[in-house]
């Protein structure tokens, strides 16, 4: 990389431009590749986190060793490949499922497929910081198991809970840039495809910014939101 | 009517197993305020975990009003804790909730009409005393007031038992008052029986009219609380009576010739007793130490004596005071073993 010729007032007309034409498009489709992702993986980590912890031998509903022992090999199995590397192995399913494996679309399955393990054990982490106590209350209340997930296991980790999902979101946007590597769209691609292929190194460096600030917003109003939530904290 | 009958419980450890529990019997009666006391680990929070089979006894049975706790099936037992409650030393209230909400719980959990549900919790919170708190968040109570709302929360049910663990262990002694008053008062006004876990006698003294010595998971004395505090006859129970004795008493000098004077409601201080002593028998007894306490106009506990003299100075002392009513009087048992030595 040369700086000198990277930041000429041509090429910096040039970012520019394309700042105008082309990041709002790139911003869309990342944060909706994200948010999609993270709401699919969602949908499939809570449960799931739910049960690593429920299903335990000392859990409130314990499920068979054998069952526990799987779903926690094929989680920490998912955790362990590289982003990169998955999105390429899954470009079956994905076809599958979404009927190309290129753009930003196609992108929501490896995204989801990467993050639900992590949301699982971001959800399991969470609900083994409720209290022992107050479960065992609910239990002395005569509550179900699956009353005691919904009536005090989650709404007592909701801060808990905000805050780890907004570690995921941040997570899950840098594997949307990575799979503009890969045929995904957004921020990633542009920064990648535009800036890095095409030595428009002023395009690469915006959008990084442009990532890092998105980052910063959510990452703070996440933050933000886990402590209002939180009635722990006194006088609010 | 609540019956133990010879109930065990194990614990597997990697130490291999750990018997919390030995061949418990007990008998509760309906509106009972029971006491189960005990140091720490000898298995009072298993035995009252039995009760509701948050733990499963190895042995034995639990009989609720004649019915067999251990061998219902999951829904009976869920239906059955609803009349058997629990109150416990950490309060365990929701802190995403509010009071309202945390009281609300047991009724939504039986699938209760949210309205009905959100009466019967104001209600409950003017009883134990927070009416203005319906909309407070926990961490915003002091302790004493989170113990009232999970006592509401308890009483949601209305259930026919009331099991305290421990539920004034984390409070000061003025805020202990006034909950186990309270405890007293749901006792008498709703005829709940209730069993009061503790590790503090005075808890016993204040709330309970039966108790239960508990010491390495057996019962070591049972029965009515002012005649196993006149007459405390386990070791246990001399300790929990007298916890400064069980230090051997090294504080005060060696030697001397020491009674234990024991108050059981003995009408107070309407004698001077040990100035009476002085003059009517010429011995001039020391207080060593004294821990009495008055309920109404009567004075319950004990007081250490040291008499000067002849062993006969103090057998006319032991028969002197041993005259008035509702008083016993024990030679202290390291000085009674030190004689028997010499």
């Amino acid at each position: 990389m040369n700086f000198a010729t990277a930041f000429t007032p041509e090429r910096l007309q040039e970012a520019w431009d394309c700042l105008i034409n082309e990041f709002p498009f790139a911003i869309w489709e990342t944060l909706y590749s994200t948010l999609l992702a993270t709401l699919f993986a969602v949908i499939i980590g809570l449960p799931l986190g739910v049960l690593l912890v429920t299903g335990e031998k000392k859990g409130i509903r314990p499920l068979p060793a054998g069952l526990m022992g799987f779903l926690n090999v094929l989680i920490n199995l998912l955790r362990s490949i590289p982003f990169i590397i998955l999105m390429v192995m899954i470009i079956p399913l994905t076809r599958a499922i979404v009927g190309t494996s290129l753009g930003t679309v196609a992108s929501i399955v490896p995204l989801t497929i990467a993050a639900f393990p992590f949301i699982a054990r971001l959800v399991e982490s969470s609900l083994r910081e409720v209290n022992p106590n107050i479960i065992e209350t609910a239990q002395s209340m005569g509550a179900s198991p699956l009353q005691i997930v919904m009536h005090v296991m989650l709404p007592e980790s909701v801060p808990s809970l905000v805050t780890n999902i907004t570690l995921a979101i941040t997570t899950i946007m840098g594997y949307t840039a990575m799979s503009g590597a890969v045929g995904g769209g957004g921020l990633g691609k542009l920064a990648l495809a535009y800036g890095y292929q095409r030595y428009r190194y002023a395009v690469l460096y915006l959008a990084v910014i442009v990532l890092v600030l998105i980052t910063q917003i959510i990452q703070s109003f996440g933050t933000w939101l886990a402590a209002r939530l939180d009635k722990r904290l006194k006088n609010k | 009517m609540i019956e133990l009958k010879n109930l065990s419980k194990q614990f597997e450890t990697t130490d291999g197993s750990v018997e919390a529990l030995r061949h418990i019997n007990l008998t509760i009666q309906d509106g009972d305020v029971y006491g189960i006391i005990g140091m720490s680990g000898a298995g009072k929070s298993t035995l009252v975990r039995c009760i509701n089979m948050l733990e499963r006894p190895t042995e034995g049975t639990v009989l609720v009003n004649g019915r067999d706790m251990g061998s219902m099936s999951q829904k009976e037992l869920r239906a059955m804790r609803r009349k058997i409650t629990m109150i416990f030393q950490g309060f365990n209230l929701l802190m995403q909730r509010t009071c309202l909400n945390n009281i609300m719980l047991p009724l939504k959990l039986g699938g209760a009409d949210k309205k009905q549900a959100e009466e019967k919790a104001r209600e409950l919170l003017e009883l134990v005393g927070l009416p203005d708190k319906a909309n407070s968040y926990p961490a915003q109570l002091s302790g004493g007031q989170q113990q009232r709302v999970a006592i509401a929360r308890a009483l949601v049910t209305e259930p026919d038992v009331l099991l305290c663990d421990e539920a004034t262990s984390a409070l000061d002694p003025k805020t202990t008052h006034a909950i186990l008053e309270l405890i007293r008062d749901i006792n008498k006004k709703l005829g709940i029986t209730v069993i009061v876990i503790t590790h503090q006698m005075s808890v016993v003294q204040e709330v309970c009219n039966r108790v239960a010595i508990l010491e390495n998971g057996e019962v070591v004395e049972e029965g009515g609380v002012a005649e196993v505090f006149s007459n405390p006859r386990a070791n246990a129970t001399r300790n929990l009576i007298y916890p400064e004795s069980a230090d051997g008493g090294s504080v005060f000098p060696e030697g001397g010739q020491r009674v234990r004077v024991i108050f059981n409601g003995a009408v107070a201080s309407r004698e001077p007793l040990i100035a009476k002593m002085a003059v009517d028998c010429s011995i001039l007894a020391s207080i060593l130490g004294a821990s009495t306490r008055s309920v109404g106009d009567r004075a319950y506990g004990y007081m250490l004596l040291d008499i000067p003299g002849s062993p006969e100075d103090l057998a006319k002392a032991i028969s002197y005071l041993s005259q008035t009513p509702d008083i016993t009087v024990q030679v202290e048992a390291e000085y009674a073993a030190k004689e028997v030595d010499e």
